[in-house]
């Protein structure tokens, strides 16, 4: 019961968060950007404006529609590029051991000591600010947490019998890997990528409030806290409502990650069925 | 046994396994085993018989490797072979049952798939061709409702289940040689006797070879023409299974005859303890490999708590 809420509520929020930046274009009532009016600025939540406006008057409602867009695309693209980076170290290492597997500890441990923040923070000053740069500073930085997990999963796992059995069936080593391991440690890779894209979106709006993620007029979520700051006393609103968005997506990635790992237990889907 | 022998499916000269290069643990193992035969190795925990299986898989650990000797399987030199081609061998022209049927399937697959994985492995088929040859391998292991099985996952079946897959498995590309460590150790006795005669039945009728590593003297009797005592990393005596029952060379090989548990004889002290080997055999004796003709002492008639 606990485990089928977990899953609905989370696959349910993601879903709606999707879906609002899907037709972002369809329902948002104003332009992001260009519907800017200094005349209706920082009006409160209710009448024409659904959740109120911002400094210049753009309508917040709008604002975080499109900023879904950037938070999803970053947080989830951002997140696979991880995943795959983690999981392919992390795998090898863990199955071929020797000056390999010393090379990749290391190369996590340095990035386990580098605040990831900071570390996307420096490649996004060489990039520039921009989406793409964004997708490839997060995406090279967040990999150190699947990588220790990949890797202490296929430790235990390449002990274990059926890898031994597969060994001596003739499975070739990427075979192993890709056949005996992969699947196996799927479940916790994807709790931890899931848990990464809740990270990520919220480290995209970290960046957009220090100014280097996505460009001002452009909305982001980041960004639009950062804007709401010197407000946060008149139009309390215009930091809430982003502030919230974020809380709901990152809340929603989580409870969809724990709801997936107990789904893809073979043992838990015979016990239900 | 006819006058002319056929030649060995495998054939293991002076196969020597060392820790490192230091520590020896075989020390100069030799024996053949002819296409279609049952050849046993028995001996206590420790003596080396799953490294020599394991030495022939190609499939030692390091530290662990083969430090001397030489190894032929079907006109393969196996330290020589390329690891590439001796993979190929794996699971094709040689396999292996382990002890541990509750760990040894991929709990994530179902087991029809897992058996089917065989032949795109090593025959080249497509998927759909190897999920039918996957059904066709579960019935020839006697799983019954063949079709209903091959969708199950690994912990729906129980153990003696689980091993006649390990069985379809390794014999699904019908190998020259089944390595068997200990197949039947993890299950009870009346699953025991099926998974054997399963493994007979079917090696006999394929003409496979096999290799039977068990501790078990019941087993043994049962399955194998020839038998290898094997004590400290030594092949201490072999013979016809008969013979050897009947009259065993060496004394070790007495010492573990008198070490079986027999029906009705409860009293402690008549029949001598695996542990009390020590003392049953003498230490000069163990570890040779000419069978020396030197009187055993008696089992300990005091008795140890």
């Amino acid at each position: 019961m606990q485990l089928r809420f977990n899953l609905t509520l989370g696959a349910a929020l993601v879903i709606a968060v999707l879906l609002g930046a899907l037709t972002a274009g369809w329902i948002a009532p104003f332009d992001p950007v260009m519907d800017a009016d200094l005349m209706s600025s920082e009006l409160p939540p209710g009448g024409e404006y659904l959740l109120g406006t911002d400094g210049q008057g753009r309508d917040i409602w709008s604002r975080i529609l499109y900023g879904a867009r950037v938070s999803l695309a970053v947080g989830v693209i951002s997140q696979i590029i991880n995943s795959c980076i983690g999981t392919a170290l992390g795998i090898s290492a863990g199955y071929f051991g020797g000056w390999w597997d010393d090379l990749v500890n290391g190369l996590t441990n340095v990035m386990l000591a580098i605040p990831s923040l900071v570390f996307a923070l420096a490649i996004m000053a060489v990039l520039g600010p921009g989406l793409a740069s964004l997708l490839i500073a997060l995406g090279l930085t967040n990999w150190s947490w699947t990588c220790r997990i990949a890797r202490s999963s296929t430790l235990s796992l390449k002990s274990q019998g059926f890898v031994q059995a597969a060994k001596t069936a003739g499975f070739s080593d990427l075979n192993i890997m890709r056949t005996q391991i992969l699947p196996n440690i799927l479940g916790p890779v994807l709790v931890i990528g899931t848990l990464g894209i809740g990270t990520a979106i919220l480290a995209e709006a970290a960046l957009s409030f220090l100014g280097i993620g996505i460009k001002p007029p452009q909305p982001s979520w980041g960004n639009m806290l950062s804007d709401a700051r010197e407000l946060i006393r008149a139009a309390p609103w215009a930091a809430i409502f982003p502030g919230l968005a974020i809380f709901v997506t990152v809340l929603g990635f989580n409870l969809l990650g724990d709801g997936l790992r107990d789904r893809l237990d073979p043992h838990m889907r015979t016990r239900k069925a | 046994m006819n006058d002319i022998l056929p030649d060995p499916v495998l054939s293991v000269r002076d196969l020597q396994i060392g820790i490192g290069n230091k520590l020896k643990i075989v020390h100069g193992v030799s024996f053949d085993i002819l296409p279609g035969e049952t050849y046993g190795l028995v001996g206590e925990s420790g003596s080396g018989k799953s490294v020599t299986g394991l030495s022939i898989m190609g499939l030692l650990k390091r530290p662990l490797n083969v430090t001397g000797g030489a190894l032929h399987f079907l006109g393969h030199d196996l330290r020589r072979i390329r690891p590439r081609d001796h993979r190929r061998l794996r699971g094709d022209r040689m396999a292996m049952v382990f002890q541990e049927p509750m760990t040894a399937l991929n709990p994530l697959a179902p087991i029809g798939r897992q058996i089917a994985e065989m032949f795109v492995i090593h025959r080249g088929m497509d998927w759909s061709e190897a999920k039918a040859k996957a059904v066709e391998a579960l019935e020839s292991v006697r799983v019954p409702s063949p079709e209903e099985r091959a969708r199950a996952y690994p912990h729906q079946l129980s153990g003696g289940m689980r091993q006649r897959v390990m069985v379809a498995m390794a014999l699904a590309c019908r190998p020259d040689l089944l390595i068997a460590d200990e197949p039947t150790t993890a299950l009870d006795v009346t699953v025991q006797a099926g998974v054997l005669e399963l493994i007979a039945d079917l090696c006999t009728a394929e003409g496979t070879a096999v290799l039977l590593i068990s501790h078990d003297l019941g087993v043994i009797a049962n399955m194998c023409q020839r038998v290898g005592v094997m004590d400290r990393g030594r092949l201490v005596e072999e013979q016809d299974t008969k013979a050897l029952f009947e009259n065993p060379m060496h004394p070790y090989t007495r010492g573990l005859l008198a070490a079986r548990p027999r029906l009705g004889s409860r009293v402690p002290g008549e029949r001598g303890r695996l542990i009390e080997l020590e003392q049953m055999v003498a230490d000069e004796d163990r570890g040779h490999d000419v069978p020396t003709l030197v009187t055993p002492r008696g089992p300990r008639k005091e008795v140890t708590a």
